[in-house]
């Protein structure tokens, strides 16, 4: 078996991983619909999303990779970092690595995620890393037709029949607890907004529940009142989801090392 | 600059205008009816004496033919005489469809894919999540304006799927980004 590697959690490096791994395992989860989406139309949609989401990811973990070795820790690539991390040294939001549930689910989170990755994406368009703003001057193309689509369907399925109906209210009630973590902010945040690396999370809170509180008009729903509850996958500490998708996705690299096709 | 260009002796310029005439020649792994160049994503073509360095940028930030296109246009450098060459991958500024010639639309349409509007308006205004006017494309087959879309997605990330309500036929949509 391939051995762990250890980071040094410095706040670039984190911040860089947060926004990396959120995208990193959307996309893992969004690619396990691959054959089973209801419809063959969403079925292909939902695969095209999770490879815009990998694509961004790669960036991101290489440019996080290349962070580590210029912070005085050892420099890594992106397929070290996406095979070879414990999950505690995995950053990503909570929200991304609950199991995929229904459509509704799927639907209503990827509409979640890509309103916060488009807030995001505009900010680091102008970030003082000119590799991360670059990686941000394609993705915010990527995340605004997501996020459209995501609308399109939260209305439809809202709008719906009963049974749809049911299912985006079950889904809001599961999902909305996982969102103020996306607007916590804490030192890493405040360290890249000093540097002009990009802007505390708390920053695009208000832009992101005015854009879900349009869809949510538009499809009869209610913004749910935020719960004590705070999710904490963004300092490391998971679900119980978590150990599942890395088993699965690293499963080859650990049981292979640098096996490659 | 009038230097000779030591690996195939002649001047620079014409070097890199017959590098240029090349990648016309080069299609698209997954829209085949258009060169890299007509697509806009070769960006650049520098002479470095020894080495000709084709500077692209990519289309999405997950495209899988991103890899496939670099081996093309290297293999494509070398057949015609002109490399060595190396591809470099310019990220900044992102690929536009705005980038795609009048050449590269016209045989778009005439493989069946209607070819993206402008994109700058689509960047610039808020997104507007309801009583959007509907998009009205011309069927690439028989011309009818009477057409809906299927799909915000298609074979790959950068097509959507639509069909002519006219004749029936499905067809696809380059999307403008």
């Amino acid at each position: 078996m391939q051995g762990s590697i250890a980071l040094q959690r410095t706040a670039d490096v984190q911040y860089v991983l947060r926004i990396g791994d959120t995208a990193l395992v959307l996309a893992q989860r969004l690619a396990e619909w691959c054959g089973h989406a209801p419809v063959l139309e969403e079925d292909i949609a939902l695969a095209n999303m999770a490879l815009d989401l990998v694509g961004q990811a790669r960036a991101l973990l290489t440019r996080a990779g290349q962070l580590e070795g210029l912070c005085g820790g050892q420099a890594l690539d992106e397929d070290q970092l996406a095979f070879l991390r414990d999950e505690r040294d995995y950053l990503n939001a909570t929200l991304a690595e609950l199991p995929r549930g229904d459509f509704a689910f799927t639907t209503l989170r990827n509409l979640f995620a890509a309103t916060w990755f488009k807030l995001l994406w505009e900010r680091l368009c102008e970030s003082t890393d000119a590799d991360l703003a670059a990686t941000a001057g394609k993705a915010v193309k990527e995340a605004r037709y997501h996020q459209q689509h995501a609308a399109d369907w939260v209305v439809r399925l809202a709008d719906g029949t009963e049974e749809s109906r049911a299912r985006t209210e079950a889904a809001l009630d599961a999902l909305w607890r996982y969102t103020p973590e996306l607007f916590d902010d804490d030192a890493v945040d405040a360290a890249a907004q000093m540097s002009g690396l990009g802007p505390r999370r708390s920053a695009l809170r208000e832009a992101w529940r005015a854009d879900v509180a349009a869809v949510f008009t538009e499809a009869g729903l209610l913004l749910p009142k935020d719960a004590a509850f705070r999710s904490t996958g963004m300092r490391g500490v998971h679900s119980e989801h978590m150990g599942f998708v890395l088993a699965e996705m690293q499963h080859l690299q650990r049981s292979f090392p640098g096996g490659v096709w | 600059m009038n230097l000779a260009s030591p690996a195939i002796g002649l001047p620079v310029s014409e070097r890199v205008a017959a590098a240029w005439r090349v990648l016309g020649t080069v299609p698209d792994p997954e829209v085949p009816a258009v060169s890299v160049r007509d697509l806009g994503i070769v960006r650049d073509v520098i002479d470095h004496d020894d080495v000709l360095e084709i500077v692209l940028t990519p289309t999405y930030s997950g495209c899988p033919a991103t890899e496939v296109i670099e081996q093309d246009v290297l293999a494509a450098i070398d057949t015609a005489g002109l490399g060595p060459a190396r591809v470099t991958l310019r990220r900044a500024p992102a690929w536009t469809t705005d980038w795609i010639s009048a050449e590269g639309r016209r045989n778009m349409l005439a493989y069946g894919i209607v070819p993206p509007g402008p994109a700058l308006a689509e960047g610039t205004h808020p997104i507007r999540f309801f009583g959007r006017a509907a998009k009205r494309l011309a069927c690439p087959r028989c011309g009818s304006t009477h057409t809906e879309q299927l799909s915000a997605f298609g074979s790959t990330a950068c097509k959507s799927t639509w069909r002519c309500l006219a004749c029936k036929e499905p067809f696809e949509h380059f999307k403008a980004i």
